[in-house]
């Protein structure tokens, strides 16, 4: 018998939601609070929350820390991406300017582009932010033992 | 009005809160008592942020303070010692007066901000107001913070984005990359 199975149990069916709502903070940061940074550390929370209960093992198989180290870089990537896209993406005579989403789709009337920019970004800001909190709780959860039970 | 007086006493109640949990951190010695203290002031904060309508500040320091720096420090502190050393009973009577004198500027101070709410404030007035007013023809975005965040404010977004990925590059480098193996350890041995 696994020691904690309360814990268990419940961050089992726990850790799902924590994801779809981090994921509903980012896809509805257009209409209330929310965005890229919180849902990061959202979905961030969820994967500790795996590695405090089931320990730093299983939580390294399932998310391994390159993957952490690949998605900060990415998001940064991604976020610089769209950027460097609306400069290549004018019109001629337009004026060039970096991270101006106007320029990612023609439809002025409905803000497309604006609407198909700050998605873009906040998708980097989310995987910047999520990677970036895993991978610092990895550093340091990675230099001690599991925690003990007498620890707390 | 009504209504407006009795957020009110919630503010008094939050802030009185606030102060006490402030003092338990200062008295307390032990560190595990202290990182969950540290979490429900920020709960306690965010608590307060929404009552002053600063929804998405609310939200981002319940994630992050309440959530993330807590477990961080639980790190750190399984990393060093469980109690931290008593201090010592030697008064530092300059820096309580560093302390008075602060807080009696920032005393003096408060009959200069402009009250909760008032539309004259700088904060109301000038640059905020004409986001609101161009945001629905521009940018097309209900929740107007993102509006500025993302898309007026992008490049200084960007910037951010930047400074938390250098934090963990900061912190991989100090640290390691939390693999399991200690590589400096197993070099040494071999």
């Amino acid at each position: 018998m696994s020691p904690h199975l309360i814990l268990r149990v419940v961050s089992k069916l726990l850790i799902p939601m924590i994801v779809v709502f981090g994921f509903y903070v980012q896809f509805h940061g257009d209409f209330g609070p929310g965005g890229g940074f919180q849902a990061g550390v959202i979905v961030a929370a969820a994967v500790i929350l795996y590695a405090l209960i089931f320990g730093m093992e299983e939580a390294r198989k399932a998310i391994p820390p390159v993957v952490a180290r690949i998605g900060a870089a990415t998001g940064v990537l991604l976020y610089a991406g769209v950027g460097v896209a609306t400069l290549f993406m004018n019109g001629a005579g337009e004026p060039l300017n970096f991270l101006d989403y106007d320029a990612l789709h023609p439809d002025q009337g409905h803000h497309t582009g604006q609407h198909y920019g700050i998605l873009l970004v906040e998708l980097g800001v989310l995987c910047t932010v999520a990677s970036v909190m895993l991978a610092i709780f990895y550093a340091f959860a990675g230099r001690v033992p599991d925690i003990r039970d007498e620890d707390w | 009005m009504m209504d407006n007086d009795l957020t009110q006493y919630l503010d008094y109640a939050l802030i009185a809160m606030l102060l006490a949990v402030g003092f338990a951190i200062v008295r307390l010695r032990n560190l595990f008592a202290v990182v969950m203290l540290t979490g429900v002031y920020s709960l306690l904060s965010a608590a307060w942020f929404v009552s002053l309508d600063a929804v998405d500040v609310a939200f981002t320091e319940a994630a992050v303070g309440a959530g993330i720096s807590t477990v961080l420090m639980l790190g750190a502190m399984l990393l060093t010692a469980r109690e931290s050393e008593p201090a010592g009973q030697k008064r530092h009577w300059a820096a309580l007066a560093v302390v008075a004198a602060a807080g009696a500027a920032l005393f003096f101070a408060i009959p200069d901000m402009p009250v909760y709410g008032d539309p004259n404030s700088p904060a109301n007035a000038y640059v905020g107001m004409d986001y609101m007013d161009r945001t629905p023809n521009e940018i097309g975005v209900p929740n107007v913070v993102t509006a500025v965040l993302a898309s007026y404010r992008g490049y200084d977004t960007f910037g951010e984005t930047v400074v938390i990925f250098t934090a963990a590059l900061g912190v991989m480098l100090l640290l390691g990359f939390g693999t399991g193996r200690r590589e400096d350890e197993e070099e040494d041995e071999a």
